[in-house]
Order: C-alpha cells, then sequence, then structure tokens
C-alpha cells in the first residue's frame, strides 16, 4: 500500500507556498534565507516523491546537486549578510535601499 | 502503516514550515527549521532514498544550520522585526499561486495518475545505486557541482572578509 504522488505534491506545494510567502513578507534578511530553505527542501521532497514514483535515480541525484547549490547559497548569502550588517548595522531589508532608484 | 508515517511526517513538515515564517525570533525560525529537516529525511527513508536521508541529516542540520545559528548569534539581533509593508506585492504574487495550487488539487484529485509498474530498481543498496548514477551519467555536472562550491568558499572568505589597511589580529 503506497502513498499516492499527489500527496507529496500537496505537501510540497504547501511548503513552498510558506516559504514564498516567508520571503515575501519577513523584513528580517536571516528570516528570508530560512525562507529560502524552505523553498529548496519543498522542490526536494517533488525530486526525491518522483524519483520513487518513475523509478529514476536521477531525482535523487538532482536532491544532491540541489543540496550542493543550498550550501553555496548559504555560504555566500550569510557572508553578504555578515558585510552588510558590518556597513550598516541593521539586517532589516528596508534599510537596504542604496540600489532602488 | 505508510499512511500513518507520511501524515504525521507531513503534518510536522508542515507545521514547523509555518512556525518558520512565524517565529519573530530568528532562532526560533532556525530551530524549527531544524525539526523540518529531520522529518524531511524522515520522509525520505519512507521514500527508499536512505542516502538522500543521512545526507539531508548531516549537510541540513549538520552544516547548514549550525551555519545559520552562529551568524545569528554573531550579529546578536534583537527581534522587533515587524513583517513587511511590501505585503500588497506579496498578496499580488501569493493569491494567484494559492489559486493555482487549489486548481491544481481539484484537477489531480479528480484523475489520480496511474502508477508506474515496478522496476527492480529499488531493491539493494540505495547508495550503491546512487553513486553509480552520480559517477557515471552525472559525472559533468558532479565536477561542476564542486566548482560552485569552490567559488562560493573564496566568495565568502573574500565577502567577510573585514575590509581596510592590514590591521595586525583585527
Amino acid at each position: 500500500m503506497s502513498i499516492p504522488i499527489t500527496y507529496y505534491l500537496v505537501l510540497s506545494a504547501v511548503v513552498f507556498l510558506t516559504g514564498l510567502v516567508g520571503v515575501l513578507i519577513r523584513r528580517n534578511i536571516i528570516a528570508i534565507l530560512l525562507s529560502v530553505e524552505l523553498m529548496l527542501n519543498a522542490t526536494n521532497i517533488n525530486f526525491v516523491a518522483f524519483s520513487e514514483h518513475l523509478h529514476d535515480l536521477g531525482g535523487q541525484v538532482f536532491v544532491f546537486f540541489a543540496l550542493t547549490v543550498a550550501a553555496a547559497e548559504v555560504a555566500v548569502g550569510l557572508a553578504i549578510i555578515i558585510a552588510l550588517h558590518r556597513a550598516k548595522d541593521t539586517i532589516n531589508v528596508e534599510q537596504f535601499n542604496l540600489l532602488k532608484w | 502503516m505508510d499512511h500513518l508515517f507520511f501524515g504525521y511526517f507531513a503534518g510536522v513538515i508542515a507545521l514547523t514550515a509555518v512556525l518558520v515564517v512565524a517565529f519573530r525570533n530568528p532562532i526560533y525560525s532556525a530551530l524549527s527549521l531544524l525539526i523540518m529537516f529531520f522529518h524531511v529525511a524522515g520522509l525520505y527513508v519512507t521514500l527508499h532514498a536512505e542516502f538522500l536521508a543521512a545526507v539531508q541529516i548531516i549537510v541540513y542540520a549538520g552544516a547548514i544550520l549550525v551555519l545559520y545559528l552562529f551568524v545569528v548569534m554573531l550579529l546578536n539581533l534583537k527581534t522587533d522585526d515587524r513583517y513587511h509593508s511590501q505585503w500588497r506585492a506579496a498578496a499580488f504574487v501569493g493569491g494567484p499561486l494559492l489559486i493555482e495550487f487549489f486548481v491544481l488539487l481539484a484537477g489531480s484529485l479528480s484523475a489520480p495518475p496511474a502508477a508506474l509498474p515496478r522496476a527492480d530498481l529499488e531493491t539493494g543498496d540505495n547508495t550503491l545505486a546512487v553513486g553509480e548514477t552520480l559517477f557515471s551519467t552525472y559525472l559533468f555536472p558532479f565536477e561542476v557541482a564542486s566548482l560552485i562550491l569552490l567559488v562560493a568558499m573564496i566568495g565568502a572568505i573574500v565577502l567577510a572578509k573585514r575590509e581596510g589597511p592590514e590591521t595586525p589580529a583585527a
């Protein structure tokens, strides 16, 4: 008795939407990065569910690559946050308007 | 039994995902994200992806989350962060996505996809199978991934380095 793939898709969509809302409504830049992690995990759940459904290991390998990119993103993102905090003494994204026209 | 496990994992994942966004304090957000990572790993185990479950715990819970907590504590954040004033744009993007989600849900529930015939791929060692796929079919992307990690490492060091003239023992 296996779970239909629809359930995994719904779970993934819920997590992805939560992450999207988090990116759009939070002002703390670290909370925004955490929401990005939520979205990455939602896609990973999708990949693994389809890998099981289609009996193709390519999905799991792609999760591996997504994990690599997530690690790189976190390293660079947190370094940028540290540099921003050093320059502006805040991590509120509404204070970062240097590039706004 | 499968449904019981899936229900537990999915429920906890959805709940902690909402908590990550809802908590005011970034430390609580990071900790609930940690719980979510563990349950995603459990979900991977039920999906016969044992290697990925281990990697999820080691890399996400062990490395990425520790990095987040480290930075949160390094910056000594205040928790008086309020939601964004950009919520109109958020509603404009989120509303159609939510509608699309429900439309897709209604469509997929009315016509459940037919399960493919089971291949004998899942028998045996998952780590062995993933390794063989990774180092044969996906060898070039694997090398590109290592390059990405190298570039990210150098970029992080350059970005976080203190600027200005050389100061001994800053």
